[in-house]
């Protein structure tokens, strides 16, 4: 149970990028989650919700990209998802196979607005 | 609305932090070693059927983290090589700075293997970099065969896996063929050694696995100054 901590780490990343736009707020955040990167979306979600609530960052919509095990082939070069552990390649069956993508935990983007027009995820004003 | 792209990793601190350690154990040409497993699989004997194999010569030293009491660290320190306890206080894990903190008074350049137990714990701990060289997964043989593909982030981290226990097979049902089947479908080709803290059994090859990857730093440090 340590997305409560990761949810903080995002928090505060999202807070240092959205202060080098002044005037602007942040509407939302994506996230790139790994296969291999032992997080539990479920609970990142909720960490997110509860330490963001009643601060300059209650609203923020989270989102997130599972990214699932990709291995590449030493023989031929295919890049293949690795679907029930079988890492042969997709392509010619080899079993000289390297992993190159699974174990993201990476802030993708964030999405900023500037203040006076209507949030994403909050009432509009009208 | 504007998109920014940030493309950073959400622990880029912890992160940086490691790079730093890492940097430093290398500069001193130390074997960092981060031992992670369920709570009672058996880090601790581990740790303590290494210290006291080795001769009081060595240049060793343990950090051993847990969330509270000092009794991980007290049963370490008989051996006569410095130890240290990290006390947690409720976090799951050991992270990059705690390694920072705890080794400030200790200098570096008197000491060739740090040995890192990690918080109980198969899960957080995989997400941290400490700076180590190399991740030891402990598996004992009263958990199940499929531990590797339940937590597979960990087994795949792992350079090597130990299993613990050994001495327990005749009286568990634990399929080490498939333990091992397993655990190589996460990671295909990860070393595995088969031990018993308690009769001794398998420690000879564990020692061989450790000594060699310290003769391997050794060599990396030689070529470097030379």
């Amino acid at each position: 149970m340590h997305e409560l901590g990761i949810a903080n780490s995002i928090l505060e990343a999202v807070r240092t990028e959205v202060s080098r736009y002044p005037g602007q707020y942040a509407t939302k955040v994506c996230v790139r989650i790994g296969e291999l990167s032992a997080i539990d979306e479920e609970a990142l979600r909720f960490s997110f919700e509860v330490l963001s609530r009643e601060t300059d960052l209650e609203g923020l919509q989270l989102e997130v990209e599972f990214c699932p095990r990709k291995h590449r082939c030493r023989e031929c070069g295919e890049v293949f998802i690795v679907r029930d552990y079988d890492i042969r390649c997709a392509q010619c069956a080899s079993l000289q196979t390297e992993c190159c993508g699974g174990d993201e935990l990476a802030i993708a983007y964030l999405e900023v607005e500037e203040y006076g027009t209507s949030a994403v995820g909050t009432k509009s004003t009208e | 609305m504007e998109r920014v792209p940030l493309e950073r990793k959400v622990l880029s601190e912890n992160d940086r932090i490691a790079a730093e350690l890492r940097a430093r154990f290398q500069e001193h040409g130390i074997v960092c070693l981060n031992f992670i497993s369920s709570p009672g699989s058996g880090k601790t004997s581990l740790l303590e059927r290494t210290l006291a194999s080795s001769p009081r010569s060595e240049r060793i030293a343990v950090l051993t983290g847990d969330i509270q009491t000092e009794n991980d660290a007290n049963r370490l320190k008989v051996y006569g090589f410095p130890v240290k306890q990290i006390t947690t206080g409720g976090t799951c894990h050991l992270d990059a700075r705690m390694i920072e903190r705890h080794l400030a008074d200790w200098p570096l350049n008197q000491l060739d293997l740090l040995l890192i137990e990690n918080v109980g714990n198969l899960v957080c701990p995989s997400s941290y970099d400490l700076g180590e060289e190399a991740k030891i997964v402990v598996l004992s043989v009263t958990e199940g065969e499929d531990k590797p593909l339940k937590y597979p982030s960990i087994f795949f981290k792992s350079d090597l896996m130990i299993l613990n226990k050994i001495d327990l097979l005749p009286y568990v049902p634990f399929d080490t063929t498939l333990v091992v089947e397993n655990a190589r479908k996460v990671h295909p080709g990860m070393e595995i050694v088969k031990v018993s803290c308690l009769t001794g059994n398998g420690l000879d090859e564990w020692l061989t696995w450790l000594q060699k990857r310290r003769q391997a730093r050794k060599e990396t440090q030689a070529e470097a100054v030379r």
